[in-house]
This record gives C-alpha cells, structure tokens and sequence, in this order.
C-alpha cells in the first residue's frame, strides 16, 4: 500500500497553501491549485484555436516555468496540456475540424449530432468521457505503474506493427461504402503518408525533385482541408447555413446529458481498457479512438446509427483517446521515451528541472512523480467542472450567423495549416485538400480510412521495415512469440470479422446479418 | 442522397465526374509508383528501402482504381452531380478561398482576413457597411494579439504590420 | 514561384533593415526580431534538448532584448532545415543548431547545400558516444562483447540510417572485423528502450540518451568512443562514474567519434552579428543551468569560434567523407 502514501503526500504537496505573489498582491492559497485553473483554461484556449495545439502551447509557455518549483511547473504544463485535449474536442464537434489526430474519430457522430442542435449534449458527453478515460488511466498508474513499464519494454517492432494492424482491422471494414472505394481512400492515405522524409532513414522519396515535398503531407493539413474546408464547401452546395440553431443553451442539458450517460456503462469500461491497453503499448491516443469506434460500432445494438449522430460514437473514441493519452504519460516518466510532440516537449522540461526521466525517477524523486499524479486527479476534476461550465456558451457559438462564422472558421484554417510547420505551402495544400474532400464525400469515398492511413501510415511502415530487418527480411518475426502471434490473430478476426460472424449464423441456421 | 434532384435540374452527370476524379486517382497512382520505383523498391543495408511501402500502395491503388472506373462505367447516365446553381455556390466560396490563399505571400494573413470576412459579409450575406467593417477589422486584429504578442508565434504579415515594426 | 518571390522580399527587406541601422548602431549590432534558432532533428533528441535549454537560460537570464524561438526542421534528414537557413542570405536572425547531419546528409543524400554555405558562429560543446548493451548480458568489457558479436545476428539498433550511428557502427566492424545488423530508429530515447527491452543487443547511444537506464541497474556501458576518458567524476551507478568508463581505444577498439554541437548562421551575416552570438553563448556558457546540462550528459564542453572552429568543421567534413567513402555510405544518385 506503498502507493496510498505516496499519492497521499501528492495531494498534500499540490493543495498545499503558500505565501505568494500574484499581480502584485501578497496571497495565501493553494497556489498549485491556482495554477491548475490558470493551466486548464489556457490549454482550452490552445486546444481551439487551431495553430496553437497542445505541442506548440507548451513548448511557448515552457520559458516562464523555469523560474518556478518543478512541481508546480510541470502541474502548469500538464494542466495545458489536459486542457488542450479537451478544447480539441470542441472544434471537432462544433465545426467538424479535429484540431488533434485523436479528435478525428469524435468528428463523424459529434459533428451530426451539433448539427441536428444537440451540440450541448455532444459536448457534454466528449467532456464526461474524456473525463473518465483519463480517470481510470490515473488509477491503472496509481496502482499498476511498475508492472506497467516493464510490460511497456515487451514491445519491440514487430509487436508494435501487430498493434497497429489490430488497431486498422477493427476499424476497416465496416464502413457503408462499395469496398473498393474504401479500399482506394485507404490506399490514398498510405500513399500520402510516405510522401517527402522516410523517417527511419532519413532518406528522401516522392519529392519529385521539388524542395516543398521534402517535408512530406502533415495529417493536420489533410484534415483541416479534409474536414473544415470541405465541410464549408459541401454547406455552400446544400444552401448556406450550419443546421443547429435550435441547440438549447443552458446547463440543464449537462443533467440531461448525464442521466443519459449510465447505460452505457459497458461502452466506457471497453473503451477504457482498450485506450489504457493502447497507450501503455505504445501505439497512442490516435490508434485507440479508431479502434474503439470500430468496436463500438460492431458491437453496438445502434451500430448502425452510427455516423448519423449516435452518443456512443462520441463516447467511445473519446473514453479510450483520453485514457491512452494518460496512460502513455508512463512510459514516458518510466522509460524516457516521449509518446507524442507534447510530451518530448515536456521530457525536455524535465531535463531543464534537472529531473532524468527513466526508473529512478520514481524512486529518487517521489515527490515530483506523486505530485504530478495527484494533479492529474485533481487537474480532472477541475478541468472538467471549467469545460462543462462553458459548455452553454460553446454551443451558443453555433447561432453565429454563417456569413460571418464561416470566413472566421476559413481564417483559422488557414492560421493552422501555417503554424504546423511554417510553411506557406502547407495552406495552398490545405485548400486542394478541401476541394479533394468536398469531391470524395460527393462521388461516396469514405473519408474515415484515408485519414486513419495518413496518421498510422509511417509508424506502421517503419515498425514493419523494422521487424523485418531484425528478422533478415522474414515474415516469420511477426508470429515469433506469444505476444506478437495473438496480437495478429486477433488482427485477423477483426479484419473478416463480418466473414466470420455470418458463416456461425449459417452453421447455427439463423439467417445472416452483416453487422 | 440529397444531391438527387429532379429531372428539371441541370448539372454536370455524376457518372462523368466520377470516371475523371478516378482517372485522376490513377494518375497520382502512377505517379507514386514511379517515384517509389526511383527510391528503390529492392532491399538495401537498411533493410527494404524507402520505395518499398509506398510502391505496393501505389501498386494496389491503381488496381482498386481500376475496379472503381470499371463499376464507374455501368453507373447511371442520369444521375447528377450537382446542379448548376448548387455548383455556383460552391464556386462563390471557392474562387474568394483562391484569392484569399493567393494575396497572403503579399499583404500578410491578417489584412487578407480582413478582406475575406468582409467579402462574406457584404456579398454572401446582406451585412451592412457598419457592422461588415467592425467585425471584419476586429476578428483579425484581436487574432494579430493573441498569436503575435501574447503566444510568440509569427504568422506571414505584409507591409502594413511593417510600419507598425512587425 | 511564391515562394521564391517571397524570399527575395524577404531579402530586400532585410537588407534594407541592415543598412538603416548599419550607421546609427555601429558600437553594437543587437536583433531586431524574434530570434529563431533551427533544429534540423525531431523534438526531443539531443539537438533538440540543447536549443531549448539555451532558449530556456537566454529568457530567465534576460540575456537578449529579444525572444528567441525553437523550430524543428527535421525532412530529409535535416535537409529541410538547412535549406531553409542557406535559402535565408543575409537575414541575421536565424541560426541552425548542428549535428552530424551536417556533413552527413549532404554526403549520403546528395542535398544540394554544404557546411561552406552558412557563417559558423561557435561550437558549443561536442557530444559523446559510448558502446552500450543490456546489463543482464554476460559480456562485461568490450572484449568478451566482440568475441560474442563474432558468432554474427547481432542486432546494432541506431538512429536514422547513414548518420553517425550508423557510420560509428561500420567503424566498430571494420575496426574488429565483426558484423551487425544494423537496425534505424527515430530517436535515441527509443534507442535505449529497445536495448532495455532486448529487442537489439548494443547501442552507441550519447550519454544523455542512454544515463537514465545506466542508473537503473538496465544498461552497461562498455567504452567511449573519446581520445580520453570523461572527465565527470560524480557517481552515477553504483561506484561508477562517466570518468570509470574506459577509452574503446584502451580495449583495444580503435575508434574515435565526437559529434558537433555548433552553432552557424545564415549566409552573409556580418562579423558584428558573428560577434553578438558569440558573446550571447559565452553568457549561456556561465551560467550555472548550462553546466547542469553539460554534468547531465556528460559533454565534451570544447568551446571554439572563428578560424579554429572553421577549420575543425572543415577537418571534420574530410573525416566524415572518408568514414562515409569506406562504409559505402555515399549517395550514388
């Protein structure tokens, strides 16, 4: 029960009252609570405002926390960054642009759902989710953080492609369009992902010879055009407005919202594992949502509502995002090695903190490791009682006239694709990705597994370029142990799952039905 | 599907559009095939070279195309794509996004957002003068101080952000 | 075309800002914008590490009127990044962090630029390598490891392909006359883990990457590839310090491999902005956060500026270009 009174010195370190100087004025308060507030509402700030993402945000402000107690500086930055990754639920639902590869999945029932005016109930939803993903990751690493990191180690190249194949197989296949179209959106999205840097070698392919495509198509340009620009363009076609005005705006529909929330118990406790299992492995928050809404979408009774505004599909990917963001914080902490942008970002905090992250951590500076698990509860709480007091007015954003919100939403776009790396290119590329968006959706390509080939395209590449290098170019590695073996079966029976599942209704005698 | 209209409306075939935006699919197709052929698609000391993923992609993309024109070809020749008024709207967003992307390298992302809000205000929706300057001027600018004062991140500006020392 | 039009504005501008302030400002050339230093490597990696910690020291310091921002320029093996700084002449508020990438990358991938296109500013510290495998393995010192990687399928796992790792791993092999399978990762963070994990058996790892797991009983370190041991007598595992490991020389691994932590400019940049750097580093190099940094990954801290760190670079790019020659690195296209 080491770990009670350790977290119970975290508590104690972060609600700790202090002497200190706020805008001049000489205050005693929590001040590590104060910053909470301050971290959590910037980082819903950063996480909307498409440009200043959750890496960006942090790596900005990481200069003004080096004069602060380590503590209370990482609580600053983690809490940016929590909030950022509830903000970037907000666009993905209001406005169909995911500002985060792991808010892309909550686009396609979140959007419909705003749009049919019940904006507030989606976000009320994406928020409790996200909510308690993050909690059930924090008590796995309460409870399990040892354990957890040495099964993190397990993981060489060819278990991590088996992760990634798993995570595609569940969500591929399942989608309502002619196979080949799917298959094709697919194959575009591999394609577009090798453009430019061969990031396991260094080594250049596809650019053509051209300086601009040495650095490759970034998903977010892909997915702003995508799903912003193109969204624009298709409400342009059908006559000029965002449906959604009727959305009510007042903090009854939070209740509502959750007393809607408990059926759906078992949804949240799969997308739970699935996303903690996701994160610790470490595939990431990104692979997690898709397979958790390809599941849900399976499994559940709705299944085929989903797309068309369904609570559970909103639900699902973002309980499980939310967890595997928490749970790969361990790795990181345990092993040093950064899952994501943001958290290489705060790795190189730490290292400015004097603080090595690696397992000594944990032993050598317990009062830093528990703090920051302790802001993480509280950091919860308190980011999403912040959120969900916004909620109303978030929603009201939607009875912005379209004249006047759309150019804003044209400028932010453009504003994002620029900042992701700098690059006037980008912007021009944004707005041929939204024409291509506006042209796939007409002509019925699903857009779900272009954009989920975009994002696991090279990290699946380079682990299967990987594997096979160990192996001498055998296909063997992928079957070589326990581990890696069941990971891919279990990638196969997705993958023909509907295969499957119809030839046991044929031997039991009931008549097939394709779910 | 909400793009079927009935048979008054006019608008380019589905089926033809289709067949063109596959057969562009398949160009780029070929384009990556070539490229990842050029990269090398054999095995290297690093293991299988760079050309190796992106040419089976390449390759199996041009095999789905080919299935999607032949599906494409056996279509319905009566089906619309859009009509043309539909189309127009499209357009009028279109071309104002065009000239948006273009004027930025010149005169900077923020008083080009000024132009692009007014213009949808004014043209696409019946603002008055007053309001249309107001928020069109002040969206912009109340950007210009959230990225470039408080969070440091430098976004293209034109010359008059020059005058101003930006 | 855009592009280029605007890099030439750019250019008029700059030059026309040179010479405003080149009569009033002739005591002192200070920045007048945001100062962007460029990484041509992904976040988190030791380049990386190293230009935000000086952000990080140059704004507690206040040690310029100005703010100075990070920007990560990792394609084509940093080309990107380098193509950027030689694409800006004569705009001095832009600086390139360097690593090997340096002379390799233009070596291995035929990139159109080279070390003679930047003005080099001043090298900070040089970092470096030492031989490390999983400490559950019996070998204890280099030469029980060699006499194990003889029986051949030992898995070598590095970053990126054609980079340092990779030439200081085709070193080891002709040096000893072993063979590995040589297997790219992204970063060394990554690097280390796979050898916690056992999923390759040595790593050539830089101390900072690789410390952490050192300290947790997971990793052993065999030799440095440095003329002389380090000089870091602190204890860091047990009784060992940076200073217990021995030179691969010593062990009769004759190998030397030191990469550059350097600063250079755009091109065209006058001595006075030469000058304002270099006084701006020597500050960062006093204060107590650097020497932290230098403790915490045990660097080479060798400090050089004008002609003798021109002529180590040029050195340095003659070195680079025969390893590269012997190892078959050179790019044939």
């Amino acid at each position: 029960m080491a770990e009670f009174v350790n977290l119970f010195h975290g508590f104690a370190t972060v609600l700790a009252f202090q002497d200190v100087n706020v805008f001049g004025m000489q205050m005693y308060l929590p001040f590590n609570v104060f910053i909470m507030v301050v971290g959590i509402v910037l980082g819903v700030i950063i996480g909307v405002l498409p440009g200043l993402g959750g890496a960006n945000g942090v790596a900005i402000l990481l200069p003004l926390t080096f004069s602060m107690q380590p503590t209370s500086a990482i609580i600053l930055l983690s809490c940016i960054y929590w909030g950022a990754l509830f903000g970037g639920a907000i666009t993905s639902i209001l406005f169909n642009i995911p500002g985060e590869p792991w808010s892309v999945a909550t686009t396609f029932d979140g959007y419909p759902m705003a749009q049919q005016g019940r904006a507030g109930e989606a976000l009320t939803a994406a928020f409790t989710s996200s909510f308690i993903g993050a909690f059930f990751a924090v008590v796995m690493i309460t409870l399990l953080a040892p354990l957890v990191a040495a099964f993190a180690l397990r993981f060489g190249a060819a278990e991590k492609f088996a992760v990634y194949f798993l995570a595609f197989a569940s969500f591929i296949g399942l989608s309502k369009e002619p196979p080949f179209k799917t298959l094709a959106a697919m194959l575009i999205g591999f394609a577009l992902a090798t453009f430019g840097t061969d990031h396991m070698t260094g080594s250049l392919r596809l650019t053509f010879g051209s300086e601009l495509l040495i650095p490759g198509f970034d998903f977010l340009i892909a997915v702003i055009g995508l799903f912003g620009i193109g969204e624009i363009l298709l409400t342009m076609e059908e006559g000029l407005k965002f449906k959604g005005k009727e959305a009510k705006i007042n903090l009854r529909i939070v209740l509502d919202t959750w007393k809607k929330l408990p059926q759906y118990w078992w949804t949240y406790l799969r997308s739970c594992i699935i996303g903690c299992w996701m994160g610790i492995t470490p595939a990431g928050a990104t692979p997690a949502s898709f397979m958790s809404y390809g599941i849900a979408k399976r499994v559940s009774k709705n299944g085929k509502n989903f797309g068309n505004g369904e609570i559970e599909g909103v639900i699902a990917p973002e309980t499980a995002a939310h967890a595997a963001g928490k749970a790969a914080l361990l790795p990181m902490l345990a092993l040093g090695v950064p899952g994501s942008p943001t958290a290489a970002v705060l790795l190189g905090g730490l290292l400015i903190w004097n603080l090595q992250p690696g397992p000594m951590l944990f032993i050598e500076n317990k009062e830093f490791v528990w703090g920051l698990i302790a802001s993480m509860y509280l950091g919860n709480v308190v980011g999403l009682i912040i959120v969900l007091t916004c909620v109303p007015m978030l929603a009201a954003i939607l009875r912005i006239p379209f004249g006047i919100i759309a150019p804003v939403i044209l400028m932010f776009c453009a504003v994002g694709a620029y900042t992701v790396r700098n690059s006037f290119f980008d912007v021009v590329m944004m707005l041929v990705f939204g024409i291509l968006g506006y042209v796939l959706k007409k002509t019925n390509y699903p857009l779900a597994p272009l954009v989920l080939a975009m994002v696991l395209g090279d990290r699946a590449e380079e682990a299967f370029r990987q594997a096979l290098v160990g192996s001498s170019g055998s296909m063997g590695v992928f079957f070589s142990n326990a581990l890696v073996s069941s990971i891919m079966a279990l990638g196969f029976i997705a993958l023909f799952w509907s295969v499957i599942s119809a030839a046991i209704s044929r031997i039991r005698g009931v008549p097939a039905t394709a779910s | 599907m909400s793009g079927d209209g009935n048979a008054a409306d006019q608008g380019p075939a589905h089926r033809y559009i289709e067949l063109v935006f596959a057969g562009l699919m398949g160009l780029f197709a070929i384009a990556v095939v070539y490229g990842a052929w050029r990269a090398g698609i054999g095995w290297g000391f690093e293991g299988p070279k760079a050309g190796f993923f992106p040419f089976i992609m390449g390759a199996g993309l041009i095999g789905a195309t080919a299935v999607n024109i032949w599906h494409g070809l056996q279509g319905s020749k009566s089906k619309i794509f859009a009509d043309w008024d539909q189309l127009k709207q499209v357009g009028a967003v279109t071309l104002p996004i065009v000239v948006y992307i273009a004027l930025i390298p010149y005169i900077g992302i923020y008083v080009a957002s000024v132009l692009l809000i007014g213009y949808f205000m004014m043209k696409i929706s019946d603002y008055g003068p007053v309001r249309t300057l107001i928020i069109s001027i002040a969206v912009p600018f109340i950007t210009f101080l959230v990225f470039e004062r408080w969070f440091l991140v430098a976004l293209p500006k034109g010359p008059l952000e020059a005058m101003f020392g930006y | 075309m855009i592009q280029s039009k605007r890099n030439s504005l750019l250019v008029a501008a700059a030059a026309v800002g040179v010479a405003l302030s080149g009569t009033p400002a002739a005591a002192q050339w200070e920045p007048q914008r945001t100062v962007e230093i460029i990484v041509p490597a992904g976040t988190g990696g030791g380049a990386d590490q190293m230009a935000r910690a000086i952000q990080g020291i140059v704004a507690k310091h206040n040690l310029m009127k100005q703010s100075m921002i990070v920007v990560n320029k990792a394609g084509g093996a940093g080309s990107e990044g380098f193509l950027d700084v030689k694409g800006s002449a004569g705009n001095p508020h832009k600086l390139i962090i360097t690593l090997s990438n340096l002379f390799t990358t233009p070596l291995g991938t035929n990139q159109n630029f080279s070390y003679k296109d930047f003005t080099p500013v001043a090298m900070l510290a040089l970092d470096e390598f030492v031989l490390w495998v999983n400490s559950e393995k019996p070998y204890k010192n280099v030469k029980e490891f060699l006499e194990a990687a003889k029986k051949g399928g030992f898995k070598m796992a590095g970053t990126g392909s054609r980079q340092e790792d990779q030439i200081i791993t085709a070193a080891i092999e002709k040096a000893a006359g072993v063979k590995f399978i040589y297997t790219p990762y992204r970063g060394g963070g990554e690097v280390a883990v796979q050898l916690v994990g056992n999923h390759a058996d040595a790593t050539v790892n830089n101390p900072i990457e690789a410390v952490a797991h050192w300290r947790g009983g997971k990793l052993r370190p065999l030799c440095v590839f440095d003329g002389k041991p380090l000089p870091y007598n602190e204890k860091i595992a047990g009784d060992l310090a940076w200073s217990s490991i021995p030179t691969c020389k010593s062990q009769g691994l004759d190998v030397e491999y030191l990469m550059l932590r350097g600063f250079f400019m755009s091109p065209g940049a006058t001595p006075e902005q030469v000058k304002f750097y270099v006084d701006l580093f020597q500050k960062v190099r006093a204060t107590p956060e650097w020497k932290d940094l230098m403790n915490n990954g045990a660097f080479n801290t060798t400090f050089m500026t004008g002609k003798e760190y021109v002529e180590w670079v040029s050195r340095e790019h003659t070195r680079h270009l025969n390893l590269m020659k012997e190892a078959g690195f050179l790019s044939t296209n």
